[in-house]
């Protein structure tokens, strides 16, 4: 770990050290590269630092939410929603929550570990139903970056031969809970397929990673490594190479360039002294998040780009967009007094629901994933709030204690997640006044629901229920009306942000060509969420992970070839 | 400790020059306090000396010790809350105006405050305001209070080490294998590891 640039130039700089900027200094360093990569926040190892298994009793606030870590004491991600000294700001009108992550890995150190590829109908949504626009790559130009990722990452997953839902190189998935056992058997009734899942946590020994021991806590990062994360998975090891110099808790600014429009390196805050730096790279590589690389870009202000570095075409902060999402919980009375045994796994479902239908007759484009949660999980802050929602409870004293007994992993929820169609409404821009405390402009937030989405939430909510009564089981809330959206979650609180930098096949309509390079920059890419095109009915990790190493890969070919 | 140091550790200037935030000087303040009473009792930061007694044996009513376990009392729920309750200063009038109300409802029954009423009043004004579902109308302030203040127990208890305990919850270990779901739960739920995990699909 270095806390300084070390070198007067180096081959690349990156800023950000989530799964893109991880994945790209992988590949690059591996390929003979001298990287110098600059991190917002503070150093992470999860073999070292994770509170993996802290007991609630361990600490006074039983794994509550504290300001650094909304997700909870032990959740590894440091960041959220609100962070001193870095506002946001929104138009009047719009209801919209970013999450910044501020450390070594960023929000891979507690994701959810979904990883599900993008399907061939995934790059080419326009052609089929003639809304948004097409990737300007394909499935089949991808594929091989996915086989790669599931290699060098692990995932485990069955094969399934679904259409638009590409099998990949899968470990051997964990058998379902019992709770899961029921679930499937009421998606089979209703003909919603139920699959086991697709999650990049390891089941065997993996590139010198221990397998997975199933104790559940992979959102407080793994000491054992074997779930993915940027930080342990792809830097620390890169580091190994000699060729990788992270700098933490450096802000970057914005990238420089000379008087011909060639990127020149980023300019950063060193947080720790407030000092403006600056490190010069040959070729500079933004993966700051979907967002903060908009942001650096619009900020990127010179003569040769008055409306920020890449942006001739007016699109950089544009086409944002996140998945949807709602949740429906239901009490099912046959996982009531339950037969007690150690039901952790790993740490998330160990199956869910792939997209199903076709669009033809639903009254919405696109479609959505389900995730499923449950069982006889650890006690946390909040554990069972809501008791008196169930039958026949006691209110208080040696009945209601019974109670809690009783009903404890009784309770089975779903969560959608879907696609979001771009929206000409939707985007973040530069706010013309508000600066943070390091004096560099913020975004100013737009934002809002299509039909698309709020009747995809509602088709959402209906499954979902009918599945519970298919468990026979029960929901104590009612279906939220069209006014609030069918349940449809705030902008943003997905923390799925996409399309901010998008890329696509003409300068004219885009910023980045199918190589994630800069249209009008041909020394700057971008390998976050960014460069989507779109979103999907999947999450886009492991697309972000196969992506950046293909442009990696493509930076490698066109220095040997000397075209950058 | 130090007689002397105990007196550095009551001035707020040096707290704040370490670094502390209110609530984290609040409970240095109170701890000190404690240490030069020579008292091992745990002294509340956030509750007043009036309403310490009504909270402990409000959660010990909520959930009490029986056959298998100690209750609220044993476990540390009220102290558990004083701590929440100090940490967050955004969320704290509930407390404050519900047992307000617990008192008011106790006066104007029986005359006299909660912790002198005898269990059967106490448990006449639970009663009232312990079913969200049968509450009145005068009443909904005191079940709203209440319904808070279950659940803010349940957290308290369930992960102390005698609610985990008397929970049986056996996770959060390392194990070498994952076996599922035990064959006597496998049956009384009705399912099978025979079952097909393929995705059903129809025509």
């Amino acid at each position: 770990m270095q806390t300084q640039p070390k070198r007067l130039e180096y081959d690349v700089v990156i800023v950000g050290s989530g799964a893109g900027g991880g994945m790209a200094a992988h590949v690059l360093t591996q390929a003979g590269a001298n990287v110098l990569l600059l991190e917002a926040g503070g150093w992470w190892d999860n073999t070292k630092d994770s509170q993996m298994m802290k007991m609630p009793y361990d600490s006074p606030r039983r794994g509550a939410a504290t300001k650094e870590r909304p997700f909870g004491e032990f959740d590894a991600c440091i960041g959220g929603w609100q962070i001193p000294g870095e506002p946001y700001t929104k138009a009047p009108g719009t209801r919209f929550d970013w999450w910044r992550g501020r450390m070594l890995g960023g929000r891979t150190n507690h994701w959810g570990r979904i990883s599900l590829r993008f399907g061939p109908d995934d790059f080419r949504r326009k052609s089929i139903d003639g809304l948004g626009d097409d990737w300007p790559v394909t499935y089949d130009e991808v594929a091989p970056y996915y086989d790669k990722v599931d290699r060098l990452v692990g995932i485990f997953g069955s094969v399934e031969k679904l259409p638009n839902h590409p099998d990949g190189i899968f470990q051997s998935a964990p058998r379902p809970r019992c709770h899961e056992l029921l679930v499937k058997q009421a998606a089979d009734k209703l003909g919603v397929w139920c699959i086991p899942a697709r999650l990049s946590i390891i089941t065997k020994a993996t590139n010198s990673r221990a397998p997975c021991h199933y104790c559940a806590q992979c959102n407080r990062g793994c000491m054992t490594n074997s779930n993915f994360t940027s930080g342990n998975v792809l830097l620390i090891p890169a580091a190994k190479t000699g060729r990788l110099t992270i700098v933490t808790n450096a802000m970057a600014r914005e990238v420089t360039v000379d008087a011909k429009g060639s990127a020149t390196g980023v300019s950063y805050i060193d947080k720790a002294t407030g000092q403006d730096r600056h490190v010069k790279g040959r070729i500079v590589v933004l993966a700051a998040s979907a967002c903060e690389s908009a942001r650096i870009m619009l900020n990127s202000k010179s003569s040769r780009f008055p409306h920020g570095i890449g942006n001739s075409s007016g699109v950089v902060g544009q086409y944002l967009t996140d998945t949807t999402g709602t949740d429906v919980a239901g009490y099912i009375p046959k996982l009531a007094d339950p037969i007690n045994h150690n039901c952790d796994g790993v740490g998330g479902g160990h199956i869910y629901m792939p997209w199903w239908l076709n669009n033809k007759s639903l009254g919405f484009p696109r479609g959505y994933h389900i995730e499923v949660w449950g069982g006889l999980g650890q006690p946390s802050y909040g554990f069972m709030g809501g008791i008196e929602h169930y039958p026949d409870f006691s209110g208080y004293g040696a009945g209601l204690k019974n109670d809690y007994r009783r009903f404890w992993g009784a309770t089975v929820g779903f969560s959608g997640r879907g696609e979001m169609i771009p929206n000409a409404d939707s985007y973040c821009e530069i706010d013309p006044a508000q600066k943070d405390q390091w004096g560099i402009p913020v975004l100013r937030f737009h934002w809002k629901w299509s039909d698309h989405e709020t009747n995809q939430a509602r088709h959402m909510q209906e499954t979902f229920r009918r599945l519970i009564a298919e468990m026979g089981g029960e929901v104590f809330s009612p279906m939220p009306g069209k006014d609030k959206g069918y349940g449809l979650a705030t902008g943003g609180s997905i923390i799925h942000e996409l399309g901010t930098v998008r890329m696509g096949g003409s300068a004219a309509t885009s910023a980045l060509n199918a190589h994630q390079q800069a249209w009008d920059c041909k020394n700057l890419f971008v390998a976050d969420g960014g460069p989507f095109v779109s979103q999907a009915d999947k999450n886009p990790t492991w697309t972000i992970l196969a992506l950046a190493w293909r442009a990696a890969d493509f930076i490698v070919q066109q220095r040997k070839a000397g075209a950058i | 400790m130090e007689r002397r140091d105990v007196v550095k550790l009551l001035t707020a200037a040096s707290l704040a020059a370490i670094g502390l935030g209110a609530p984290e000087i609040a409970r240095a303040a109170a701890q000190a306090q404690a240490a030069l009473q020579g008292a091992p009792v745990y002294v509340p930061v956030f509750f007043s000396k009036a309403e310490w007694p009504m909270v402990r044996s409000l959660a010990e009513l909520v959930i009490p010790r029986d056959a298998r376990s100690g209750g609220a009392t044993e476990a540390g729920v009220s102290e558990f809350m004083d701590f929440i309750l100090n940490e967050n200063p955004g969320s704290q009038k509930w407390m404050r105006d519900g047992l307000t109300w617990l008192n008011a409802e106790c006066r104007t029954r029986f005359t006299r405050d909660w912790v002198q009423c005898s269990p059967s009043q106490q448990h006449a004004v639970l009663n009232d305001i312990a079913f969200p579902r049968k509450t009145k109308a005068a009443a909904k302030p005191g079940a709203e209070f209440f319904t808070r203040f279950r659940d803010l127990t349940s957290s308290g208890f369930w992960t102390s080490r005698i609610g985990i305990k008397d929970l049986g919850y056996m996770g959060n270990v390392t194990v070498p294998a994952w076996n599922g779901c035990p064959e006597p739960q496998l049956t009384k739920l009705g399912v099978s590891y025979k079952m097909s995990l393929h995705a059903v699909r129809r025509g």
